[in-house]
This record gives structure tokens, C-alpha cells and sequence, in this order.
């Protein structure tokens, strides 16, 4: 009897499952808050995304995002070059936010997503798939890359009246990396992880798998 | 709200916020772990209202000095050096004719913080004294916070670059002012207060002021 129900993750309200549609969503009746999507077991496509997002990550790290040509004098900036500039500069604290937000949250993002899929799509079950999906899910507000790119933005329009301005090979690889990531983020689905996690449990969403009515019922 | 609302706590039970599985107490609050994922579970976040209530009247407090000393120092060769708060930085902007940016960072800079640290605070007097009839928008007020907070690290950004590229010997330098930092403080602040509250307290506290009045 539990089993069949969730409680909506907002308000708490509990409510009965039902199958979806395909394109539709089940949201809460009582907050609207997305509840759940219909389940979709393929891996290869997170996967593809994620794997296309580290190559670009590691482009947009090791090559300048963008330079600056000023009476013949150049400089020139790197992802992390930004973060140790303000270290430089006794802002140890802003730096450090920085870093994290530019570049260790999408790394720690990348490697819990390949940690998780490339065992999954293999057939296993990685050991701390539990821990994985928390990590994922607590870091995913602290990931600023695309605040990061129109700042970037911002940065430029403000240097071209004195400067000439010189995108890097990072900025394409950058600005690419941004919607990898959306999209793998996106197209990864939490409950298709736990369906393959624990099935003997109940409550891992088999009746969402025939496609007939529409949205969530409350619960009586 | 209608009658026949259950949530889980009503039914006595524990949500996972990792996997969503519902399951019974095993004892008290505090031992609780999800059988399926091994997530801490409790009724509600812990200390969800004192902790953002702290979270948000500390980034208030550091919002002036934010707001008020400058985000960064300009040192020019031909224009001598002046220092940019955040306010200054936009109307240089629209100045020199980027209407777009200087409203995108308007926006992102001075009305998300304002508009988010007032609404939270809308949201956390509401849930003390009982919410009645805006359940509903208090809901999307706070869903709406969860998404647009982080837009406002767009000047720390902005001052990150600036500072990296702007480092010509005799030309110009850029260095970064203490209103940067306040100002980094006043985002990561709002946002773990936004992410420290648990909005089932705004349904919660609608039921409870049915029942009692």
C-alpha cells in the first residue's frame, strides 16, 4: 500500500503515481512542483554527453579563454588564471569561490556522472552509486559556468573601447562545454539509476512503464 | 488547502530527498536512514528556519558594504585611477551605450539580491505566523529563488576577468575592491539560506493555523 505512493519532494503531499504520456510530466496537485518524468532507460545518451562534456573541459582548461593586445603589450586569461589572479591580489576567499563554482564543481559533476554511467551502461552497479547521486545533487546550484560565460560577455564589452580583444581557443570550447553539460545533466534521469540500484524494493516505479492516463491523483 | 490533504508526515512517514522512496520511522528523528539509499532522513531539514534565518540577516548586513564600497580600482595611464562600486559599474555601462548589458547587469546585480532576500523574508514571517490563503505562491516564489540566485555572481565574475586581463604595465591595472568580497559573501550567503529552508514548512504551517486558528 505505501509503496504505490510519494510524497511530492515541496509540500509533502502524498500521492498515487500514474502513467504518463509521452512528452507530459506528473506534477504535484497540490504545489505543481515536477514530480516526475516518464522513465527512460537509455543510457547512451547522458552518457554521450557526458563524455563529450570532459573533452571540452579539460580544451577549456588548458588553452586562454580570451586576450588582450594593448599598445603591442598582450595578456591573456585561463579558466584558472582568473581564480589565481584574485589570489594574487589578497582575495583568497573570492578566489577560492571561483574556483570552485568555475571549475571544481563542473569537474566533481563530470567524474560522479561518468563514475555512475560507464558502470551502468556496462551492466554493473558502481558501489557508491548512493553517495554519487547525493554529491550530484547537492553540487548542481554551485556549478556557474554559464553566469561565468556572460560575465565573460559583460568583461568584453567593457575592454572594447580600450582594447583589442582575442578570443581564445577556450572560449569556443567554454561556451560548448556549457550546453554538454546542460545536456547531460538533463538527459540523466535519477530513477532509472535507483530502478537498476535496488529493484527488489518497491516504490521503483514499474508502473510508470505502461503508457496510458495522465497525471499524479492525490492520495485518498 | 482542501480537506482531504495527507502528506507524509501526517501518515507517519519518512521521504527520501535523494530517492524518493517513502518508509516507515525506525525510531527517533535522529536514526533514521532510507532503506533503498542510505540518506539521513528527517520529517523536515533540521533547523531549517533558524539556519536560514541566520544565513539571510548576515548577506542583509553585508549587502550595504557590498553595495557601497567599491567592487574594483581602475589605474589608468592617460585618466588617473578611479574606483567602480557595483552602481557606478552599471552606469559606465549604459554611458558608453551598452543599454542591454548595463539592464542585464542591473538586474543580475542589484534587483535579483534585493528581490531574493525580501522574499525569503516574506516566505519565513509567513511560515511564523501562519500561512492562510498563498500557499500556492509562496510555493513558486521559492522555486523561483532556488533558480535565479546564482545569476548574481555575474559582477564577481566580471571582476575576476577584468583583474586577470587588465594587468598592462604603464597602460592600466585593475584590482579588486572590498566591495567584491562583501558582495561574494551576500550571494553564497541568500543561497544557502534559500537552500537551508524546507518549503513543506509553508503547507505545514497553512494546516496547522486550520486546525488551531
Amino acid at each position: 500500500m505505501q509503496s504505490a505512493l510519494i510524497a511530492c519532494p515541496e509540500c509533502d503531499l502524498l500521492q498515487r503515481p500514474t502513467a504518463l504520456a509521452e512528452h507530459t510530466v506528473a506534477r504535484c496537485s497540490r504545489c505543481f512542483a515536477l514530480l516526475y518524468q516518464p522513465l527512460d532507460d537509455d543510457l547512451d545518451r547522458p552518457l554521450a554527453f557526458t563524455l563529450a562534456a570532459c573533452i571540452l573541459f579539460v580544451i577549456s582548461n588548458a588553452f586562454p579563454i580570451v586576450g588582450l593586445e594593448v599598445q603591442g603589450q598582450t595578456t591573456s586569461a585561463t579558466l584558472f588564471g582568473t581564480a589565481q589572479a584574485l589570489a594574487m591580489q589578497n582575495m583568497k576567499l573570492l578566489s577560492a569561490l571561483v574556483f570552485f563554482t568555475t571549475i571544481l564543481v563542473p569537474a566533481v559533476q563530470l567524474s560522479a556522472m561518468v563514475y555512475l554511467l560507464v558502470p551502468l551502461r556496462a551492466g554493473r552497479v558502481p558501489r557508491r552509486l548512493p553517495l554519487a547521486v547525493r554529491v550530484l545533487q547537492a553540487i548542481r546550484p554551485w556549478g556557474m559556468i554559464e553566469v561565468f560565460i556572460l560575465g565573460l560577455l559583460v568583461s568584453l564589452v567593457k575592454l572594447g573601447a580600450m582594447a583589442r580583444v582575442v578570443p581564445g581557443i577556450g572560449l569556443w570550447s567554454f561556451g560548448a562545454l556549457l550546453f554538454a553539460i546542460a545536456a547531460a545533466v538533463a538527459s540523466f534521469d535519477a530513477r532509472v539509476i535507483w530502478s537498476r540500484y535496488d529493484p527488489s524494493l518497491p516504490g521503483t516505479d514499474d508502473q510508470n512503464r505502461s503508457r496510458s492516463s495522465h497525471a499524479a491523483a492525490p492520495a485518498p | 488547502m482542501r480537506p482531504h490533504d495527507l502528506t507524509a508526515a501526517d501518515a507517519g512517514l519518512l521521504s527520501c530527498l535523494t530517492c524518493g522512496l517513502l518508509s516507515q520511522p525506525a525510531g527517533d528523528d535522529e536514526s533514521n536512514a532510507c532503506p533503498r539509499c542510505g540518506t539521513h532522513l528527517h520529517m523536515r531539514k533540521p533547523g531549517s528556519l533558524l539556519k536560514s534565518w541566520t544565513f539571510l540577516v548576515t548577506a542583509m548586513i553585508l549587502y550595504l558594504p557590498a553595495n557601497l564600497l567599491p567592487i574594483m580600482e581602475t589605474d589608468q595611464l592617460l585618466y588617473g585611477s578611479h574606483s567602480d562600486t557595483i552602481m557606478s559599474g552599471i552606469v559606465s555601462l549604459w554611458k558608453a551605450g551598452s543599454w542591454l548589458l548595463a539592464i542585464i547587469v542591473f538586474v543580475a546585480s542589484i534587483v535579483v539580491p534585493l528581490l531574493k532576500m525580501l522574499s525569503l523574508l516574506t516566505i519565513l514571517i509567513a511560515v511564523h505566523r501562519g500561512v492562510s490563503v498563498h500557499c500556492y505562491d509562496l510555493a513558486k516564489l521559492y522555486r523561483l529563488l532556488e533558480i535565479v540566485g546564482r545569476w548574481s555572481m555575474l559582477d564577481i565574475f566580471v571582476v575576476a576577468i577584468l583583474v586577470t586581463l587588465v594587468q598592462l604595465q604603464f597602460v592600466a591595472a585593475v584590482t579588486p575592491g572590498k566591495g567584491a568580497a562583501a558582495f561574494g559573501a551576500v550571494v553564497v550567503l541568500s543561497m544557502l539560506a534559500t537552500m537551508s529552508f524546507d518549503p513543506r514548512l509553508i503547507w505545514d504551517s497553512a494546516a496547522h493555523k486550520k486546525l488551531h486558528g
